[in-house]
């Protein structure tokens, strides 16, 4: 059984400023659905504006999905109340992209590691917790006399480290990592990567891994979904996407990687179509796509049974 | 050409004044890119700023060393000299797209401000001159975009808006501040082939300021990289990524992610950068480094390892360079 799975989702927001009365709304998530297995990391790929960050957000129970479903270990949780969804928060956290932002600069960090304990394991008394914060805090690569020190007071990847152990000391099933590795320098990256792969396979974790950086989800995700303008547009196991992708999109964003070595360098062609844009109607890649045909302007963007939704897929190499 | 000689700038820290950069040389040529590496922190984008006395502004002081443009010393110029060179010859472009537009102005009125500082144009002249870069860096509808605001474009048209100024008074040096890190990856590189494109027509040098080995691998000759407020290697873009000879260069760059399906243990480097004013008097990279012995102990000259033109700061690296 699936860890987390969401079927059908959709979301819009209201569209223009925040005083336009025109009721015009803006689709961020059409139609999206997947599952998530035990000790599997499924990522999530996609430029900025692509409706990644709005799954997850729903995903977590954090915002309500117009239509579609959630479900954390089978239990459908879409419709339960804010009370009843806190009581089952332990299953799925979150760790988020900066570091510096989201820990409370007032709070001590033992505070603020240990603050999900007061909620999910009520029953402990306070040294306890603090026996639990020292423990997630050396799980996680630090030391536990950090604890009565304050954000301010380490580096960017030992903060990373700290969201991490905020979000394990509950003992999720499931990590939501939006962009985790993003705001860090390559050689801080790679500790926190390593750190991600150890504790995956030491507690069986679930990721839904959020990103843009194609080499970073290559290295860590068993699984991907390429989302672009609120859709999935191609699925399948990293290996196979990564080889074989079909959808010009993902075609784009491979081609877009930046390369190794110099050696590699091409003359650099500029693909054909426009550097951004969405279709409003038809296939979203449209006005980008070298690829597209009349008929794209009336397809329904769904995946077909191999995995993407294209009418004019890119050749298996 | 733009010449920076060894050096040193202090930036104020808790009311301490302290070295963030030490003894730092570079050259930058006409027609050649040379990349700036190096993670947070270690000094590069101060460097950089230091090369149009921008950092002066914000506390950076000069406590050693020389900035020539074309055998002249920047430091000899006064704020007007300065501030005619900034722009019509050497010019800068920031990372962030998002914020280094005013937000309460229009697109041409920025545009044809920075034209009108520098060339003797009319109103009507600087229009046209703005329509024409604006097209130059791949702009559709460039007379339309003229009256629209900043926060009508997105993050990649931005900074074709922000290179568009930087060309206004065709300088021969840009400066660009990790031009495409704020950009998704697929505008990234059309932003990349922009840049370079300009730079081979207008046989512009090229200073490009990046954390990211990707993008020098993409688009320098040369390359500089950074830790801990000091050049630790220079040399050709080949050479450096042929044959790295500082410990720290090689361990950076095989951090990286690579793009091969392997999800192995990536290789890290142990420790922390130490922070400016901690610096150790001899190689500063020793207590993270798996070669350091009592040597290491001593200050490393910068050419401490050389072969042909490319440099390394490490007594050790002739054991480790293939």
């Amino acid at each position: 059984m699936s860890v987390l799975a969401i079927q059908h989702l959709h979301k819009s927001f209201s569209s223009g400023s925040m005083f336009a009365v025109s009721g015009e709304k803006k689709k961020a998530v059409s139609d999206v659905s997947f599952e998530l297995a035990a000790g599997e990391t499924l990522a999530i790929v996609g430029e900025s504006g692509s409706g990644k960050s709005t799954v997850a957000r729903m995903a977590m129970g954090l915002l309500p999905a117009d239509s579609g479903r959630i479900f954390w270990d089978g239990e459908d949780i879409t419709h339960l109340s804010q009370h009843a969804l806190r009581s089952r928060r332990h299953h799925i956290q979150m760790v988020f992209q900066d570091p510096f932002a989201s820990l409370n600069p007032r709070m001590k960090i033992g505070e603020s590691v240990g603050e999900g304990l007061r909620i999910h394991f009520s029953h402990l008394s306070a040294s306890q917790r603090r026996e639990r914060v020292a423990e997630t805090l050396s799980l996680c690569g630090l030391d536990a006399s950090g604890m009565d020190r304050y954000p301010h007071q380490f580096s960017g990847g030992q903060r990373q480290r700290i969201g991490i152990a905020r979000a394990l000391i509950v003992e999720p099933r499931v990590l939501v990592l939006d962009e985790p590795v993003s705001a860090l320098d390559v050689s801080v990256q790679a500790q926190i990567l390593n750190l991600l792969n150890r504790l995956q396979q030491d507690k069986g974790l679930s990721y839904l891994f959020i990103s843009h950086d194609l080499s970073v989800v290559r290295h860590i995700a068993d699984r991907l979904a390429v989302m672009f303008a609120g859709r999935v547009v191609e699925t399948g196991t990293s290996e196979a996407v990564f080889s074989h992708c079909r959808h010009p999109y993902t075609r784009a964003l491979l081609d877009a990687r930046p390369i190794d070595h110099p050696s590699q360098r091409q003359n650099i062609h500029l693909p054909a179509g426009a550097d951004e844009g969405v279709a409003a109607t038809g296939c979203p890649f449209q006005p980008r796509c070298p690829f597209s045909q009349p008929d794209c302007a009336a397809f329904d963007g769904a995946l077909n049974q191999a995995g993407f939704a294209c009418l004019h897929p890119c050749q298996p190499a | 050409m733009i010449e920076v000689s060894a050096l040193s700038l202090s930036v104020s820290v808790q009311g301490r004044r302290v070295e963030a950069v030490s003894g730092v040389s570079l050259t930058l040529k006409e027609g050649r890119v040379l990349g700036l590496v190096g993670e947070s922190g270690c000094g590069k984008s101060l460097t950089a700023q230091a090369m149009l006395r921008l950092g002066e502004y914000q506390g950076v002081e000069r406590t050693a060393g020389d900035i020539r443009l074309d055998g002249i010393s920047l430091f000899d110029m006064d704020d007007e000299a300065m501030r005619r060179i900034r722009g019509s010859r050497l010019a800068m472009v920031f990372q962030e797209p998002m914020t280094a537009l005013n937000p309460v102005f229009t697109i041409g009125s920025q545009l044809i401000e920075v034209i009108r500082l520098h060339l003797k144009l009319d109103k009507r002249q600087a229009k046209e001159r703005a329509t024409t870069l604006l097209q130059a860096v791949g702009m559709q509808q460039a007379e339309q975009l003229l009256s629209q605001y900043p926060d009508a474009l997105s993050g990649g048209m931005r900074q074709r808006v922000l290179i568009a100024m930087a060309m206004a008074a065709d300088p021969d040096y840009i400066i660009a501040d990790e031009p495409t890190t704020a950009l998704d990856v697929s505008v990234q590189k059309r932003i990349i082939a922009l840049l370079l494109n300009l730079q081979k027509q207008r046989n512009l040098g090229l200073l490009l300021v990046t954390h990211d080995f990707g993008l020098v691998a993409e688009m320098c000759d040369d390359v500089a990289v950074m830790y801990a407020g000091q050049v630790v290697e220079a040399g050709s873009v080949h050479e450096i990524f042929d044959h790295p000879a500082h410990p720290y260069t090689r361990a950076l760059m095989s951090c990286r992610p690579g793009l091969s399906a392997d999800s192995g243990e990536l290789t890290v480097i142990a420790g922390q950068v130490p922070q400016p004013g901690r610096w150790p008097s001899g190689c500063r990279f020793a207590e993270r480094c798996p070669l350091a012995d009592a040597a290491c102990e001593q200050p490393v000259a910068a050419d401490a390892w050389r072969q042909q033109t490319h440099v390394a700061r490490c007594v050790h690296a002739g054991e480790v360079v293939r």
